[in-house]
């Protein structure tokens, strides 16, 4: 076991755990940050993406030793004073969800995404989103979902 | 699903035909628990409407009630069910019916779904059932509600209730305009009423809440990540377990070695029988001291996806065939004289539901009362499960279904449950159990393979003289044609499956409109005729008609020719009081072979419709989720292993693989409602497949048509996805 300090959505959260478990797993089931979902623990479905220094990232194949070093940002840290951000609304919006179990990892996917690239094609959007499994087949929305938020973000909203 | 009709697994149908327990909080202890008000039970029988007024005599009739609805001080309305939601939406929707008929706005009601010891006993959320039978239940019981609360205002007022309204959650009297608020109207009350089934309810054509796009009641905890999914609860002193697997089915223990295992800090192996398990202070820890276990097993030769087709049709299970599902005329003598006849073979692989959210159960037991909450579409089931598994009454178990990452029909039945019950037992502390992503694909049950054979004749006109359908495993739902033949031989065959197979999304209406769908293109491409107007040659039912020319006109039908590169199909039916007709658009690269699915346009009639957007998303999901089954989706399997439990290796609908998607909904507001979940999904894959048809000449007739792959022991489709 050792002992790591993980930034995680703006705050400072020490932890005990082995250096090779995953961040997700001491999310889930050290922080209680169960927000962010396991789905396959391969990097194959998309349903543990974090934000690491802003970038999506699988949490399922990042050791907790290694994400110390950055910052995190789970989908509990995206709601800012009780105002969701712009993708969180987006979803919302557009209700692109059925059972829901996909959509945090979806939501900081599209994050990540449109960091990136403010205004992505469809092609672009399907480009990078095309790691994340939504078993339900919510896929048009999504994509709605991620161009309602490109809009939003270019008429000032913020991130 | 009708469990007489499916097959399903033994241990699915082993906890259906159990006792009907109800829920094991009595009615009285409810307003204890709820702290007075109104609280109304609908029976499943007439006699108990003789049982009205204030308190009731004599009888504990919980093993009838269906369903419950409370009327708080505050004027806060919660309705009881049984039923789960699981992402299709039935959460919102239902509580829409109730806001309908009770006259409150769609914020004060909330629904309490899942859960034995708080809901009355329900069989399951599976067969498109809720809309069609809870919904009409929790709507008789609000609209008694609404009756009561006029009469208790009536009485308040000293005055007849027929002169007053109930709208907005209050009672109006409009000749001098006072109103009381439910809230008002139930406080300081204790009201117990059992209404009977007959009550007037509001026609669809005057629904104002019901009826419209209402967003999804949960949908702000999905996108925070708030919401609590089984696999998410978490109880104080909680451990973590693991349960060690075979190499594979029907394996047995050769030697077992845990010295390793137990030598790592706070592991506790569990033995008992056949299981083996560990219980650790934490998830990583749980994985590693399983990994330390040394087992050897010995795995018997089993069949494989070579020659499975064959080995289904010749191991009937059981004995006596519970002979044809439809008969009629005498399609032998028929034949033989018929101008046009096509005689094929159709088969569909295993297939995986996959749900995001594997197998997940907490299980904690506090003086002898075990609690679990689980990822089930049966709580009641999985209930069932427990009592027989640790020798309990159903007042000693509790299971709680929080909205789970949904099931597709794959989560029927309990086995994390038990799982974690047993560990968590073992040691005396709550424990968690979630699957991993290959034990889901491995040891969870699979959507039955199967073999389809249909012989069919039609006169030169393109009138249909006879259809002979076999299905061999896959299961008898919607084998019955809709279309209008005289001489009909119609089979369902059940199968000894190599594999554990069970419920999934739409059963095997999916294999056999695939077969039939397909049949039928290739008679209509024999005669000559224009596929869709082949159908309508031979349809009467007028909603399925309906449904075909309206996908038709929206897709373009008749003026978009198909080419080598483009193809364009048609198919349709009804299942479950779902009618669907689906067109595709593919596109083929010739040099390739790839194919891609363009376009979908899918037409669909279910009666009046409750909530237009989620029956959309419903749709839309169903198609996309059909693509995987029609063209690549399969279980590939040999010597009692599954090879390909992995999504690297299985693969399922991606965003790439999404095509244009247009759904065009027929509202019948004259017709009651029925289930949106499962028919959906049939069309897709036949009408991809006559559209590949139209492209290139060739009929793929294998569920799935285009793997990446070959599928061992099929013909080699030629085609890619």
């Amino acid at each position: 076991m050792g002992d790591f300090v993980l930034k995680v959505n703006g705050a400072r959260l020490p932890v005990s755990a082995s250096p090779e478990e995953t961040l997700l797993s001491v999310l889930r089931n050290r922080l209680d940050l169960t927000g962010t979902k396991y789905g396959c623990g391969e990097g194959q479905c998309g349903a543990c993406t974090v934000l690491l220094d802003g970038r999506a990232t699988r949490s399922c194949l990042v050791s907790v030793e290694s994400a110390a070093k950055a910052k995190i940002v789970t989908i509990e840290g995206l709601e800012q004073n009780g105002k969701l951000s712009t993708v969180q609304q987006a979803f919302l919006d557009e209700s692109a969800f059925q059972c829901g179990y996909c959509t945090s990892g979806m939501i900081l996917g599209a994050t990540s995404l449109l960091q990136e690239r403010h205004n992505p094609t469809e092609e672009q959007i399907v480009e990078a989103m095309e790691g994340h499994i939504c078993r339900c087949g919510t896929y048009p929305r999504i994509i709605e979902a991620v161009k309602r938020a490109s809009r939003l973000l270019a008429q000032g909203a913020s991130r | 699903m009708n469990h007489r009709d499916e097959p399903i697994t033994e241990s699915v149908q082993g906890s259906l035909t159990t006792r009907q327990g109800g829920s094991e909080m009595g009615r009285r202890d409810f307003l204890k628990v709820l702290g007075g008000g109104l609280l109304v039970c609908l029976a499943h029988t007439s006699s108990w409407a003789q049982e009205s007024g204030r308190g009731f005599g004599g009888h504990e009739p919980s093993n009838d009630l269906s369903s419950w609805l409370h009327i708080a001080a505050d004027g806060r309305v919660k309705v009881f069910t049984g039923k789960v939601e699981v992402g299709q939406n039935i959460r919102t929707s239902l509580a829409q019916l109730v806001a309908e008929e009770l006259r409150v706005p769609f914020d004060a009601i909330t629904m309490v779904m899942g859960d034995t010891d708080l809901t009355p006993w329900d069989m399951g959320t599976f067969g498109s059932r809720t809309t069609p039978t809870m919904g009409p239940q929790l709507r008789t019981m609000a609209a008694a509600a609404r009756q009561m609360l006029l009469e208790i205002a009536a009485q308040r007022w000293h005055m007849a209730p027929a002169g007053l309204t109930a709208a907005g959650g209050k009672v109006t009297d409009p000749q001098n305009t006072r109103s009381l608020t439910y809230g008002e109207l139930s406080r300081g009350e204790k009201l117990l009423k059992t209404v009977s089934s007959e009550q007037r309810l509001t026609p669809a054509p005057e629904w104002k809440i019901a009826g419209t796009a209402v967003p999804k009641a949960e949908g702000r905890d999905l996108v925070t990540g708030k919401h609590k999914y089984p696999s998410d609860i978490t109880r104080p002193e909680m451990m973590f377990g693991a349960v060690l697997r075979p190499d594979g089915f029907n394996a047995t223990l050769v030697s077992l070695n845990t010295g390793a295992a137990e030598k790592l800090p706070g592991i506790k192996v569990v033995r008992d029988g056949d299981f083996i398990g560990l219980v650790a202070p934490d998830a990583f820890a749980a994985q590693r001291a399983l990994a330390a276990i040394e087992a050897k097993w010995n795995v018997p030769a089993q069949p494989s996806n070579q020659g499975l087709f064959a080995y289904l049709k010749n191991n009937p299970e059981g004995g006596r065939e519970d002979g044809p599902q439809y008969v009629s005329g005498s399609v032998g003598p028929a034949l033989a004289g018929v101008a046009l006849k096509l005689e094929e073979q159709y088969a569909v692989a295993y297939i995986a539901h996959a749900p995001l959210e594997p197998r997940a159960s907490v299980a904690e037991w506090i003086d002898g009362k075990l609690t679990v909450w689980t990822g089930t579409q049966r709580p009641f089931g999985v209930r069932d499960e427990l009592m027989q598994a640790f020798h309990l009454s159903p007042a000693e178990v509790r299971v709680i279904q929080p909205d789970m990452g949904s099931g597709y029909g794959g989560k029927h039945t309990g086995e994390a449950a038990i799982e974690a019950a047993r560990l968590a037992k073992a040691v005396g502390k709550p424990v968690k159990v979630v699957w991993t992503r290959s034990e889901e694909f491995t040891w969870a049950y699979l959507r039955p393979a199967g073999l389809i054979e249909i012989k069919a004749g039609a006169q030169r006109d393109g009138t249909l003289v006879a259809w002979e359908h076999h299905n061999y495993n896959s299961g008898p739902a919607a084998i019955g044609t809709p279309y209008s033949v005289a001489n009909q031989l119609i089979q369902y065959h059940a199968a000894k499956s190599p594999l554990r197979q069970g419920s999934y999304r739409g059963l095997a209406s999916t294999a056999n409109h695939f077969a039939r769908e397909s049949h039928m293109d290739g008679m209509a491409h024999a005669t000559g005729i224009d596929p869709l107007e082949f159908r309508l040659k031979n349809l009467t039912d007028a909603r399925l008609r309906a449904v075909f020319q309206a996908a038709a006109e929206k897709f373009g039908w008749g003026r978009l020719k198909s080419t080598p590169e483009r193809g364009f199909g048609i198919a349709g039916g009804v299942d479950k009081g779902g009618y669907v007709a689906t067109c595709a658009e593919v596109e083929i690269d010739t040099a390739s072979k790839r194919v891609r699915i363009r376009r979908i346009v899918q037409a669909w009639e279910c009666g009046a419709i409750v909530n237009p957007d989620g029956l959309r998303n419903q749709l839309a999901g169903a198609i996309v989720q059909g693509i995987g089954g029609a063209l690549f989706e399969r279980i590939l399997f040999a010597d009692g292993r599954i090879l390909n439990p992995h999504f690297a290796q299985y693969r399922v609908p991606r965003f790439s693989d999404t095509p244009q998607i247009e759904v065009v909904l027929i509202d019948r507001t004259d017709l009651p409602s029925a289930g949106a979940g499962e028919t959906g999904l049939v069309g897709l894959a036949p009408a991809v497949g006559n559209a590949i048809f139209a492209a290139s000449g060739i009929r793929l007739r294998n569920m799935p048509m285009a793997p990446r792959s070959g599928v061992p022991g099929e013909p080699d489709p030629g085609l890619r996805s």
